[in-house]
């Protein structure tokens, strides 16, 4: 039978962001993925020669715009352990609310994006309007509503005061609510799990061989997830891995789902149990010396290396994101798929490509 | 496997008040903590130039021994910087988005106190 080649992306209805797909398809099955990625490459590990490791929290902060508050984080945990120094319980009590909010609104992104790619457009509507409740107390919180610009090295700028976590706490069982309503017609309806279960499946071992990394991974039934390592307030909270054993596009949707629920308890322990206390220490000097940070983006595990040698600009900057480590398992499970289902396998790895491409 | 689970969720909020505001007839209510628009008030301006130096972007430049103040609001990324470092607390953020900034023209503050463009 001949063989087509079919350009996906990158411009595509269902694509996000830009990337780049060309599938050689035999009828309507794929053979083989080829990507090109490199659209919006803006050079931002370069710019540390130009911003100074202060000002360079912001630029860490525009990698991404929807993992913005981790990246952040990231990178000032990175200059905090060169730099030694202790941040205040609090601050970090509150990296952590707000990193789980952050979370939470980009899995509601991407559950939005998911029933968008299938056609479902009230569902995708329902779950932005979810989102927007979470944009708003980030807003009232830090100021921002995407890029929160709220951490900063050696703690962080805002404090949430008693009344308004209050607020918060309230905000929160509603959204819970409205996220049960939403996520039970991504896991139960017929329309959606024929849409999902059963394609792209990805086993264990290869999800763990390919270096797959967040949910991609863990819905595989790999347990495995950086907010174990204790960063934040993780040190106090405990987080027990959301896994599935399926390893398929349905699976993926409901480690999501369940990460969700998973969060809004996170937030709650974290208001419940924040301390009082100073939200940021003052840091004087320049780094010097090199380290590695890793953090859970909702995405999964991104890894920042930073190397500094006393003077106010860095000298070596970089990041592994969690898109970048997928990718590979994505190309290895499209071959032998429908060509319908490609949109669907593609978001399923949730491809964040400003942050794989920099 | 359940049917109708979407229709169960529509119908409830088909019967719910919209989500949505009616703009413009129903602006969007402002939230207090919201970064939305850079100010400055120069009561107090000593023009040290301090909010300059620490602008990451570059948005901000100081003439002291004209006294004068210039924002460019395309570059400002509202990230509050100037204001956390400013010791005479004249540059403020306001919660409002309603501005809008269309030329490249600095915003230009005299010691007097009118803006200018």
């Amino acid at each position: 039978m001949s063989r087509t080649v079919i350009p996906f992306g990158p411009q595509h209805p269902v694509l996000p962001e830009p990337i780049h797909l060309d599938l050689v398809v035999e009828d309507e099955k794929v053979i083989e993925a080829r990507p090109s990625i490199g659209f919006v490459h803006r050079g931002l590990e370069k710019l540390v020669e130009k911003k100074d490791y202060v000002e360079f929290v912001y630029v860490a902060e525009r990698i991404c715009g929807i993992c913005s508050f981790i990246h952040g984080q990231t990178y000032c945990q990175a200059i905090e352990t060169i730099m030694d120094v202790q941040v205040p319980p609090r601050a970090l009590y509150l990296r952590t609310v707000w990193g789980e909010l952050s979370r939470i609104h980009s899995h509601l992104l991407w559950l939005g994006l998911m029933a968008d790619a299938m056609g479902f457009e009230s569902l995708f509507m329902h779950s932005w309007r979810v989102r927007e409740r979470i944009l708003n107390i980030v807003e009232a919180t830090t100021g921002g509503r995407v890029i929160f610009s709220s951490c900063k090295i050696g703690g962080v700028r805002r404090d949430i005061e008693a009344e308004a976590i209050t607020g918060i706490l309230k905000e929160i069982n509603e959204i819970e609510k409205d996220m049960r309503d939403v996520c039970k017609v991504f896991l139960d309806d017929s329309s959606a799990k024929a849409r999902l279960c059963g394609v792209g499946v990805i086993s264990k071992t290869d999800a763990y061989d390919l270096g797959c990394v967040g949910p991609m991974l863990r819905a595989s039934g790999v347990s495995q997830d950086m907010r174990r390592l204790g960063y934040a307030a993780f040190m106090d909270i405990p987080v027990e891995p959301v896994t599935r054993s399926e390893g398929d596009c349905y699976a993926r949707c409901a480690v999501r789902c369940e990460e969700l629920l998973q969060s809004v308890r996170i937030i709650r322990t974290a208001l419940a149990k924040i301390p009082a206390g100073e939200i940021a220490v003052k840091v004087t000097g320049n780094p010097n010396g090199e380290t590695i940070a890793r953090t859970e983006q909702p995405r999964g595990e991104v890894v920042y290396h930073i190397k500094a040698n006393a003077t106010k600009n860095l000298q070596r900057f970089r990041v592994r994101t969690p898109t970048f480590a997928n990718l590979p398992a994505m190309l290895s499970i499209l071959p032998g798929c429908e060509l319908a289902d490609v949109p669907i396998i593609v978001l399923t790895i949730d491809p964040c490509i400003s942050c794989t491409e920099r | 496997m359940s049917y109708f689970t979407m229709s169960k969720l529509a119908l409830k909020w088909a019967f719910t008040k919209p989500v949505t505001t009616r703009y413009p007839f129903e602006p969007r209510q402002e939230l207090a903590g919201s970064r939305g628009w850079l100010v400055f008030t120069d009561e107090n301006c000593a023009y040290c130039n301090v909010c300059a130096k620490k602008c990451p972007t570059g948005a901000i430049v100081v003439n002291r021994a004209e006294k004068t103040l210039a924002i460019d609001h395309l570059s400002c990324i509202t990230c509050g910087c100037c204001v956390e470092v400013c010791p005479k607390d004249s540059l403020g953020l306001i919660p409002s988005h309603g501005h809008s900034q269309v030329t490249k023209d600095h915003e230009v503050f005299q010691k007097t106190g009118k803006a200018s463009t």
